[in-house]
């Protein structure tokens, strides 16, 4: 500690933000478990954005010669079908890569949207104590008491583009795909949110006793301000790595939710969808099958791996 | 050779690093120690200096990512570095013990006491369940804990902090170690109950004849403690020699440095306040290569302090060595760090009248048998009959342990907590009845406080100078963004630190720097008072010196009444003009600095005043060690809150009455049964003493 005053050259220089998200990823590179899932995660982004650049197949041309080609086969035009086709003669490679950009989308919206509900549930609960949790946490372990697949079938099948509602705003002019995306998004908000909100309530708990809490409160800051500004940041640390899994979860139980024809409607290129399309071909559709369940597992894996790798680095020095 | 000759513990050149991402770091160097058998050693240094690298480093358990990467560890005549992992345990926790400075950590909460002891004899020495029950009982009636049987049939959580520290000293002493680490095993423990384990551990070299060495960055309790004493800077033993020696004729500048910015009796914020050590530890990576205290030295000269220096032996003092080549060319009798001399503030009009404040905390029981007995809520009293002034520019310091309400005090005058009755006055103003959200932002800003742990002060998401701009728009001192950032620049200035700071995160602060901007923060508006809730004792003794003076000169400037909140006796007796001490919810005595710390005393205070560590050796003290523990404030004794532990009880009277509050002249209140000419013919409890040698530390 000085009395006088440090010369400026001393100071470390605050890195820009790319930089140091630069930093992030070199970290990273020391776990290889971590660098692989970084690899796979990277690998479906990139296809998702770029799935227009690839000289690809319309994924949803149907081609009646070509129905449940094996991989590596030619087509009539002399192209080849890179991994067969499907029950429809549709191209599976284009399919996967157009799949992948509905897969990302609407999991990491529906993600997103869980996470807001979830974490502003959890820091009121945690924060204002009292009647607020018991409220929350209630209402919370109520949802959390249903299986999640059940919960997902009662508002899908309540409240999906096949109810009378949701055929009532269809008929609004609003398209079938955006539908069922929200409610997937609602269903899955109901299903993650909850849990969501009982970790953030069990960080604000601790959160809130600390002193910069005690300080915002006695200089007369508004109980939303100390929610939002001082304890949601602070929290960040453990969310962003539970974040990575649960987009993971959120991607299964779209797939799943596809497969049981609950999910974005025909003709769209979903990978749950995909495998349940050709599932009554039996033996002869195993490689229509085999294609999307490795796309899905491949995402799934790669996020998987690199929450660990997240926490292993968030948990060091 | 001789038994007794063979030191217990021998380290030598020993060097330690941790390994990280960005390679080595040595965090201990060329260290050297030898315990004799019987002998206590102290290491006294400040955070970050590696002391307790040290103590790990000789149980031989570093960790994952750190190594002995030179020299030898001896115990016992057998370097530590040979053995196998198999008989290194079977030496740690029989022949070597430690005690850490959380009790409640070092216990396991979930096991009886008696599983946790025996278990140390049934593995180390193999005797059966009953004879280490025995054994169990003996040991924890020789640390003198009350009732060893009820003791051992506990669970940790059923025992006050004091008695499980007791519990964790006698687990460590179990298996009869020839050598015992203590690190800091009283920083966590109330005044009081300090000096009682203290006193247990000076005398367990006596009773058991095991050697110690024990840690801690609090000069006054190795001097009560220790035979001789290891002062470590930056990963090296500085100096090194008998207690006496080393207080009374220290010959490296760091040591006394370190003196110089304690508050020792004598010292005085005005006519002779403390010194800082200039300057900052350097990082493990950027020491400097020669001398490391060095850039922070006033006697550093290019061309010799900068490489590598010895520890050097002190001529015509035997066992005395400093690391400092130019130890005997500085006149230690007359180079004394000076701060500058200012002139006392003269405290002005009352600002803040506290008039029989209370403060009742209500408890609800909602058991069957407390609705039977219709006992269904009880209050606590927090704060009891609270009466004291305090006047514009003037300190006042709460003392109390914990438990006394002095917390729950502030929390009332910030609005947190609303009292219970009784006037609160800021400036003529009643606030105990206005919650911080009613009260309008001049009031708010008027009223602020400085947080104990700088480490949980601000907030680690958001920038320093954010922090600041914050506050200050809140509180309606800037109108917009281009004002909010000169002022905040502009308060930087006031606590000292560069305005570059503004950009960083709390995290790249170090604790005292924190501190400062903590202290920025809560004269960022114009604050009539400010409470400062231990501001300084969760800080090394140098950066301490540096945050009160610089309270001070704020004080000065601002005008501010300041409302110190502390347990720490030494720093109150320095900072403050007037004293109020509290138990239990009470205000046991109240008066000037000068009234209190000199007869006639409160018994509590009387108490208190022994309890604190000096680390003088011409300070004499009266020895006074409470009995029992802090009674919890949920269940107060009858009568005198005191009376449980008080040595000067008179009789029935203390247990059945409250006692008077009595004014011993100039509103030097003492509420106590005490007779006034028995209070008056008190002994002092501090006496201060001639120096043998001119060089003494205080400046006479």
């Amino acid at each position: 500690m000085t009395v006088t005053s440090v010369p400026a050259t001393e100071m470390p220089k605050r890195r820009p933000l790319l930089l140091r998200i630069l930093k992030s990823i070199t970290l990273l590179r020391e776990s290889y478990v971590g660098m692989f899932g970084a690899v796979l995660v990277l690998f479906w982004l990139v296809m998702a954005v770029g799935a227009d650049l690839f000289p690809l197949r319309d994924p949803l041309a149907q081609s009646a010669p070509d129905l449940l080609k094996p991989a590596l086969s030619l087509a009539p035009d002399g192209t080849t079908y890179w991994l067969g086709t499907d029950d429809k003669g549709r191209d599976i490679l284009s399919r996967l890569i157009f799949g992948s950009r509905l897969v990302l989308f609407w999991s990491v919206l529906a993600t997103v949207v869980a996470y807001a509900v979830g974490m502003l549930l959890g820091v009121m609960a945690g924060y204002r104590g009292g009647w607020w949790d018991e409220v929350i946490s209630f209402i919370g372990n109520v949802f959390l008491s249903f299986p999640p697949m059940v919960l997902f079938l009662v508002i899908l099948t309540n409240f999906g583009p096949t109810s009378s509602m949701g055929q009532y705003i269809g008929s609004l002019g609003v398209g079938s795909t955006v539908v069922s995306g929200v409610i997937i998004i609602v269903a899955i908000t109901f299903g993650t949110a909850p849990q969501v909100a009982r970790i953030v309530r069990g960080l604000v708990l601790d959160l809130k006793t600390r002193d910069y809490i005690a300080a915002a409160e006695v200089r007369g800051e508004s109980p939303l301000y100390i929610m939002l500004v001082e304890l949601l940041p602070n929290a960040r640390g453990p969310l962003i790595v539970d974040a990575c899994l649960r987009l993971g979860y959120v991607i299964i139980a779209i797939a799943v939710l596809g497969f049981l024809s609950l999910g974005l409607p025909p003709p769209e290129p979903d990978w749950g969808k995909m495998i349940a399309e050709v599932r009554g071909f039996g033996a002869m559709a195993s490689n229509a099958m085999i294609w999307p369940a490795m796309a899905i597992s491949s995402l799934v894996l790669g996020l998987n791996l690199l929450a660990d790798a997240l926490r292993e680095i968030s948990l060091r020095d | 050779m001789n038994a007794a000759q063979t030191p217990v513990l021998e380290c030598k050149n020993v060097s330690i690093s941790y390994f990280t991402r960005a390679g080595a770091i040595p965090a201990v160097y060329d260290f050297n120690l030898t315990v004799m058998p019987g002998e206590a050693v102290g290491i006294v240094g400040e955070s970050g200096c590696g002391k307790s690298t040290v103590a790990l480093a000789i149980m031989q358990y570093m960790g994952r990512n750190g190594a002995i990467t030179g020299g030898e560890i001896k115990f016992m005549g057998r370097d530590m570095r040979t053995m196998s992992q198999e008989e290194l345990r079977k030496i740690r926790g029989s022949q070597i013990s430690m005690v850490y400075q959380e009790p409640m950590a070092s216990l396991n909460p979930s096991l009886l006491i008696r599983t946790q002891l025996t278990e140390v004899l049934i593995v180390h020495e193999g005797i059966s369940e009953d004879a280490a029950y025995k054994r169990a009982v003996e040991v924890l009636d020789a640390v003198r804990l009350p009732d060893p049987n009820r003791i051992m049939n506990s669970y940790p959580h059923q025992l006050s902090g004091g008695q499980q520290q007791r519990v964790v000293i006698a687990m460590a002493l179990l298996s009869n170690p020839k050598l015992l680490l203590l690190d800091e095993p009283t920083t966590a423990l109330d005044v009081t109950v300090e000096a009682g384990v203290v006193e247990l551990i000076k005398d367990i070299s006596k009773r058991f004849g095991t050697s110690m060495i024990y840690i801690s960055h609090n000069l006054g309790l190795i001097l009560e403690t220790c035979n001789r004493i290891c002062v470590m800077y930056s990963g090296q033993a500085v100096e090194v020699g008998e207690v006496k020696q080393v207080f009374d004729h220290m010959r490296h500048p760091y040591t006394r440095g370190l003196f110089s910015s304690i508050p020792l009796p004598g010292a005085d914020r005005f006519s002779r306040p403390l010194v800082p050590i200039r300057g900052q530890l350097p990082l493990p990576r950027d020491r400097p290569k020669g001398c490391t205290f060095g850039p922070r030295c006033d006697f550093f000269e290019a061309a010799r302090c900068d490489k590598p220096i010895a520890m050097l032996d002190i001529a015509n003092d035997p066992g005395h060595q400093a690391r400092c080549v130019r130890y005997n060319e500085i006149d230690w009798k007359r180079y004394r760090p000076k701060g500058l001399e200012a002139e006392p503030i003269i405290p002005g009009p009352p600002v803040l009248q506290i008039r029989n404040m209370k403060k009742y905390y209500e408890i609800r029981d909602n058991s069957i048998a407390a609705m039977i007995s219709g006992t269904k809520s009880r209050f606590v009293k927090a704060n009891e009959k609270i009466d004291f002034e305090a006047r514009e520019g003037e300190t006042v310091a709460i003392v109390g342990e914990s438990g006394c309400g002095k917390s729950t005090f502030a929390k009332v005058l910030m609005g947190l907590e609303e009292s219970s009755g009784g006037e609160v006055l800021v400036n003529g103003q009643e606030v105990g009845h206005l919650p911080v959200r009613k009260r309008p932002a001049g009031l708010i800003s008027s009223l602020q406080i400085v947080f104990q742990n700088p480490f949980e002060t601000l907030n680690p998401s958001h920038s320093v100078g954010s922090q600041i701009a914050r506050v200050l728009r809140k509180f309606g001192v800037a109108k917009n963004r281009d004002e909010a950032e000169r002022k905040t620049y502009e308060l930087l200035d006031l606590v000292k630190l560069p305005r570059e700071f503004a950009d960083r995160k709390p995290r790249q602060l170090s604790g005292g720097q924190k501190q400062r901007i903590g202290i920025a923060r809560a004269f960022g508006g114009e604050a009539a008072v400010v409470i400062a809730d231990e501001p300084v004792s969760a800080l090394d003794v140098s950066v301490q010196a540096a945050v009160t003076g610089l309270l001070t000169d704020i004080q000065r400037k601002k005008r501010t009444t300041l409302v110190f909140i502390s347990h720490d006796l030494s720093v109150v007796r320095y900072l403050a003009d007037r004293i109020v001490v509290m138990y239990l919810g009470r205000i046991m005595e109240q008066g000037t600095t000068d009234e209190v710390f000199s007869p006639p005393y409160h018994p509590y205070t009387e108490a208190l005043l022994s309890a604190v560590p000096i680390a003088d050796t011409s300070v004499t003290k009266r020895h006074i060690v409470l009995k029992g523990e802090l009674p919890s404030p949920m269940n107060p004794p009858p009568g005198c809150p005191f009376q449980t532990r008080c040595p000067r009880k008179i009789g029935a009277i203390c247990e059945t009455e409250m006692p008077p509050n009595k004014d011993m002249g100039n509103g030097h209140m003492i509420m106590c049964h005490l007779p006034d000419d028995v209070l008056r013919a008190m002994e002092p409890v501090i006496k201060v003493g001639r120096h043998e040698s001119e060089e003494s530390n205080i400046a006479h």
